[in-house]
């Protein structure tokens, strides 16, 4: 279990960066390297060139402001974790945050690698499409924003080209009104989730007006699904247990979920039945908290 | 005597090398030696048409590729077959490197060395091999169809078939009041220990002399076999083996290839050769254990009293058997725990797969028959509608039955005799632990609440110190220090301190003054190995043995120097010394100095042992019957094993709509007979508890259709972290001696892992029993996946539980525990 | 085809190494291997067993997961510089030996420097705090509990040097 031989650099500038990546039909991008050292070292991944970007400047940022966090390329998951602006922004990305691997892994491994990973089973990339966040990439043609619905294509596939490199992730902030829970059901604690359900909703008049739920581990891509419907007509100010089942039909009805070892299909539908109401309550109970405690 | 050190909680003297990182493993020796990687076989069967190795030499920094076609003589013949049987008819082994078939994912092809593992590992990638595909076998039901088979030469895939009897369990079956019938199934896992395998090997060109290193159970059993392969004489090979990174059982096989090619390569290139075990290797080319199919036939009386027991298994011996039948005759025999069924019969057929070998891991055999006997108990007391532990507590064996004859033939090759227990007792210490008879007022509670619990036991008795022998050898120096040499290895089982106590005691010499060595040849190369909780009870009594030949020496020659009878002396911190006359002594260091007549001084104590100074010139020097230095040797060689045994229960919490589990208490009531060190002992049970857990729950072998490990990582085969076991394992001890041995011991070290698959169906099966109602945990271990599909299977069998489950589903959503 | 050398500084332990290394080299390698500092093992090498947890810069990470050269200039902390200035056993090394919180011994310089930068940040941690402190971390012989209690152990041995004078 050790690596294949590649050829390595250590750009100090983004330019030099997008330049080393465009002159290799097959590099990689070293931030973390939390994902890609293992696929290196069982040589299931074999890269010519691997260019490390941590020497970099000014990209291990997180910023907030009233419109969301900004989260630079080489920004920890532990730093973005531990961030008490950010929590207070957009408190999802803590919650989904906790679950990601375990606490030495989050102290290495990088929010955006995460995100441009597109690993269906990861917490992050569910959470930015969820919030309806984006990133930006740097390639030769410069700057330019993806939207987190278009950055995933496939299982571990992202829609940058080879010559691109994500510089930072933005997720909006927690709109007033709103909540936001997450959940999952790992084997082991710090495990890949076997289903997690982030979910979103805005209350107007104590009533749910707006609720949407992000599904990782259950299909190929991050999915996101409109939960409003099986809660519409809702008489009762807390959503009926027949309600929270109702969008857990819903979710399931507009996800494929697949068996593997660790769950069968009809486990992870289970999951996503119970969890979807579970989440979908807890954010409530998130919103009403917020908006009664401000 | 000084304080008394047997029984007492002492602190480990091997820690504090360990705690620096000081500790030497086998990877951290040998900084100049080049390092080997192996091809190994990335199909489960396959004819070996071709081995190309040309673009190999070609790459810097390689010396050496071997395949088959490089070995010659004994090394061209097969591996050893450790352990024959009559009834192993068709016993198979590898060859160090394969020969012209492969028969499992991860049998090892080529072997290269090079500068270092990287490039070994570039080497090997270059190394193109043509395949003709066979049809795999994987799983017992294609062994069983035999539709195809593993070896040409093997019909049915079947290995050995076995059966033994006492009584006629037919019979008393078919005339028994009641009777039932179980088909149970329990799955692969492995020892995975943190360290894999690992063999270093110095050949001395000057002096042909061969050193190796190796990450064993068995010093004695690599140096032979290395010895043997490698056409060296006995005498020149030495084998040591270092600190261990864990052993559990699969290093006790031997020897592996590479414990052979490496000391091959290391003479061939005249330079020290390495090799390194990575993980992915370990899963795929060490060894696995549990898998069996088992069906059982009991009949019992109204009180669930056991009239006869019919068992039927199959075991799955994976592609070859190097290890004989010793695991499924230990579930054979030992399935039978604490009772006694009157009338037995049990046949097994050793079945083979194309898969890793099995062979013992922790338990070793054990955790299958205590599954297919517990499940049994608790089967009789739902059909009687009977408390659980009641219907046990009517089958055991009585305190005044030992030693109590099974009739049977145990794994050793010696009758199945239980030499001393009170299991009665053990079984109301367990109740009292756990709180059984309270238990329905906590599950009411829980219910109340919508939490769903249940509380399984389970029981066992576990033959431990088999034979043939261990043995000791003690030096005490002039110093005074006292070296201690036995030739089993340690995994960390802390053997330097528990054997340190023994000596401490026997010789009435000071802890800190003992220095023990495990797994060394050259310092003990008579031994056996470090298996079946056999350490403290063989090499213990064999230190205890030894140390008291030492101390009857010393006696002797203080008795002379202080002109007093033997029978007036005693050793008291490290000094002998007339009773009642505690100025009247005389160091054992000294002892040491006058046990040794010397013509040459080398110090100013050696100086009191030369000619001129010591001895009646009318005597010979070193008298009749006597030898030269204060030392002792003795061999502890039993009859029969000793028969540990103990009782868990576990209350678990069940997820009514996730079917997560999670344990809520766990308790163990242990009888080891005679505990040397209790904080030792305890630490075993908790490790054993923590890896029962990962076999009940959590791990398993997931081989696909065509014999590919589909999670052989740990990302994929979930060891447990600190999150998935008990917080907290509750343990009372009894102490039984044993009758067999000076010190009344009996081993621990396989204790905890042995009733975990069955107690913790009996708890899953209890917390289940109202909602779906009745169903039965035939299989482990289970995941919470599986547990949910069974539901469901029970569900769509019992439609009238939907309208219980209506019922709950109305209710039980704000009561549900929060996952995170 | 011999691999381009890539030079590499590592202060370990507060010494100062200069290495030249390839580029693929892991950093647990170059720990082990070129500076012979085998005190940190390596369990997996895919970054689930945490034996090979180092301190970078004072923080806890996987060693088998970084490569020597992307590190180059960091401060790394072993097993090996755990100990007191006086060469006694560091209070997290004290506790284990107290509690019997090792057996084999393997996992255990991962289990250490996780502790020991565990307990920098949180000095009195909660039982599920020292849980959660290891939970990363696989042992396969202690089943964790004397762990648990070495972690409760080492933050009071740690407040207790914090008292004397």
């Amino acid at each position: 279990m050790k690596p294949a031989p590649f050829a390595y650099a250590r750009p100090t500038d983004l330019a030099a960066a997008v330049e080393a990546l465009a002159g290799s039909t097959n590099a990689k991008v070293l931030a973390g390297g939390q994902s890609l050292v293992p696929l290196l070292s069982m040589r299931l991944a074999a890269p010519a060139l691997l260019v490390d970007i941590n020497r970099l400047p000014g990209l291990d940022h997180v910023t907030s402001d009233a419109s969301g966090v900004r989260v630079g390329a080489l920004a920890r998951h532990a730093a973005v974790l531990a961030d008490e602006e950010a929590h207070r922004v957009q408190p999802l990305l803590a919650m989904a945050l906790a679950n990601v691997a375990h606490a030495t892994i989050r102290n290495r491994g990088t929010t955006v690698g995460s995100l441009v990973h597109a690993d269906a089973a990861a917490e992050m990339p569910v959470v930015l499409a969820l919030l309806g966040g984006s990133v930006d990439v740097v390639g030769p043609g410069g700057r330019r924003t993806v939207a987190g619905d278009a950055l995933f294509l496939g299982p571990l596939e992202s829609s940058l080209a080879h010559d691109e490199i994500a510089v930072e992730a933005f997720f909006p902030a927690l709109a007033e009104g709103s909540g936001v829970a997450f959940r999952e059901v790992a084997r082991r604690h710090g495990d890949y989730a076997l289903c997690g359900v982030a979910v979103l909703v805005r209350l107007e008049d104590r009533r749910i007006v707006e609720a949407r739920a992000g599904y990782l581990s259950v299909s190929d891509l991050p999915t996101v699904v409109d939960l409003a419907p099986a809660l519409a007509g809702g008489g009762p100010e807390v959503p009926s247990d027949r309600a929270l089942e109702a969008a857990g039909e819903l979710a399931l009805a507009a996800l494929d979920p697949q068996g593997d070892i660790h769950a069968t299909a009809a486990y992870r539908a289970q999951l996503v039945r119970v969890l979807t109401g579970r989440t979908l309550r807890a954010a409530y109970d998130d919103a009403r908290r917020r908006t009664e405690q401000p | 005597m000084t304080t008394r050190m047997f029984g007492e909680r002492i602190a480990r003297v091997e820690d504090d090398r360990f705690l620096r990182g000081a500790g030497r493993y086998v990877d951290d020796l040998g900084a100049d030696a080049l390092h080997a990687a192996v091809l190994r076989s990335p199909h489960a069967h396959a004819r070996i048409v071709d081995i190309d190795v040309s673009a190999v030499l070609d790459v810097d920094g390689v010396h050496a590729v071997f395949t088959y076609d490089d070995l010659q003589g004994p090394m061209a013949e097969p591996l050893p077959l450790l352990i024959p049987h009559p009834a192993l008819t068709h016993g198979r082994t590898q060859y160090a490197l394969a020969k012209d078939e492969v028969n499992h994912v991860g049998e090892a092809i080529a072997f290269v060395v090079a500068d270092d593992r990287y490039v070994a590992e570039d080497a090997v990638d270059k190394i193109v091999v043509t395949y003709e595909f066979l049809p795999p076998v994987v799983g017992l039901a294609a062994a069983r169809a035999a539709e195809r088979l593993v070896h040409d030469d093997v019909p049915g895939n079947v290995a050995a078939r076995l059966e033994q009897h006492v009584g006629d369990a037919p019979a008393a079956i078919a005339a028994a009041p009641h009777r039932l019938s179980l088909d149970l199934d329990i799955e692969r896992s492995a020892s995975t220990p943190m360290e894999g395998r690992g063999t270093l090997a110095r050949w001395d060109t000057d002096s042909g002399r061969m050193q190796v290193w190796t990450s064993t159970q068995t010093s004695t059993g690599v140096r032979a076999a290395v010895a043997a392969k490698l056409g060296l004489d006995l005498g020149h090979v030495d084998v040591i083996t270092p600190d261990v990174g864990g052993g559990f059982g699969v290093k006790i096989v031997h020897p592996w290839p590479e414990e052979l090619l490496v000391p091959l390569a290391a003479r061939a290139l005249g330079q020290p050769v390495k090799f390194i075990e990575d993980r992915r290797e370990h899963f795929i080319s060490s060894a696995h254990e549990r898998a069996q199919v088992q069906h059982v036939e009991v009949g019992f009386d109204d009180d669930g009293r056991l009239l006869g027991l019919d068992v039927a298994f199959w075991h799955d011996n994976g592609a070859y058997t190097p290890y004989g039948l010793i695991v499924p005759i230990i579930t054979s025999t030992q399935l039978l725990g604490p009772y006694k069924p009157h009338n037995y019969r049990v046949t097994f057929e050793s079945l083979y797969t194309n898969t890793v070998i099995v062979t013992p891991y922790r338990g070793a055999g054990r955790p299958q028959g205590v599954y297919a006997m517990e499940r049994t108990m608790d089967a009789i007391a739902a059909y009687l509608g009977k408390d659980r532990a009641d219907v046990r507590a009517v089958n055991f064996i009585q305190p005044d039955e030992f030693p109590f004859d099974h009739h049977l033939t145990f794994q050793d090759g010696r009758p199945l005799v239980y030499d001393s227990g009170d299991y009665p007792q053990l079984l109301d210490k367990l109740k009292a632990l756990i709180g059984w008879d309270d238990f329905e007022t906590v599950r009411a509670e829980a219910a109340a609440q919508g939490r769903r619990l249940g509380l399984g036991l389970a029981c066992y008795v576990e033959g431990t110190g088999v034979g043939p022998y261990e043995g000791a050898h003690i030096h005490v120096e002039t110093s005074g220090k006292v070296k201690v040499a036995t030739g089993l290895t340690t995994q960390g089982q802390g053997h330097q301190t528990a054997f340190a106590q023994i000596v401490a005691d026997e010789l009435g010499v000071p802890f800190e003054s003992v220095e023990v060595v495990t797994g060394d040849t050259r310092r003990m190369p008579y031994a056996v190995g470090t298996f079946a909780s056999r350490a403290a009870v063989m090499s213990g009594s064999a230190i205890h043995l030894a140390a008291r030949k030492v101390k009857e020496k010393a006696l002797r020659i203080a008795a002379d120097a202080l002109e007093a009878s033997v029978d007036d002396l005693e050793i008291v911190d490290g000094s002998v010394r007339v009773k009642g006359a505690p100025d009247s002594s005389i160091a054992l260091g000294t002892v040491a100095v006058l046990s040794n007549p010397l013509r040459y001084a080398f110090d100013e104590a050696s100086g009191a042992a030369t000619q001129f100074s010591v001895g009646d010139p009318g005597k010979p020097p070193v008298a009749e019957g006597e030898e030269p230095g204060l030392e002792g040797k003795d061999f502890y060689s039993p009859e029969r094993s000793t028969f540990a045994a103990g009782m868990h229960a576990v209350i678990v919490e069940i997820d009514p709509d996730t079917a997560e589990i999670e344990i809520l208490r766990y308790a163990v009531v242990h009888d080891c007979g005679n505990l040397i060190n209790p904080m030792i002992v305890q630490g075993q049970i908790h490790g054993g508890v923590a890896q029962g857990v990962g076999g009940a729950l959590y791990e398993r072998m997931e081989y696909d259709e065509n014999g590919q490990l589909l999670n052989a990582s740990f990302m994929d085969f979930l060891m447990p972290y600190v999150t998935e076991v008990p917080d907290g394992i509750e343990i009372d001890h009894l102490e039984t001696p044993s009758p067999l041995n000076p010190l009344g011991l009996k081993g621990a070290g396989e204790a905890g892992v042995i009733p975990s698959a069955a107690v913790f169906a009996s708890a899953i099966e209890d917390a289940e029993r109202l909602d779906p109602g009745n169903l039965a945990v035939t299989a482990m271990p289970i995941s919470p996946s599986q547990l949910f599909d069974l539901r469901e299977h029970h569900r769509r069998g019992h439609p009238v539980v939907e309208e219980a489950r209506q019922r709950r589903l109305e209710t039980s959503a704000q009561h549900r525990k929060d996952p995170s | 085809m011999s691999e381009e050398l890539h030079d590499v500084r590592l202060v370990v332990n507060g010494v100062p190494h200069d290495l030249g290394v390839p580029a693929r080299r892991l950093l647990s390698d170059a720990l082990r291997h070129d500076l012979g500092l085998t005190g940190t093992h390596v369990g997996c090498e895919h970054g689930v067993c945490g034996s090979c947890t180092v301190l970078l810069d004072g923080t806890p990470v996987r060693s088998c997961l970084l490569l020597a050269v992307t590190v180059s200039g960091s401060e790394v902390t072993t097993v090996e510089g755990l100990t007191n200035a006086d060469g006694s056993l560091g209070p997290v090394q004290q506790a284990f030996k107290d509690c019997h919180g090792l057996q084999c011994g393997f996992c255990t310089p991962g289990f250490l420097t996780t502790i020991t930068a565990g307990l920098r940040d949180n000095p009195c941690p909660t039982h599920d705090e020292a849980k959660e402190m290891i939970a990363g971390n696989l042992c396969r012989c202690t089943g964790y509990q004397n762990i648990v209690s070495a972690v409760e152990r080492a933050a009071e041995l740690i407040a207790g040097e914090g008292e004397s004078p």
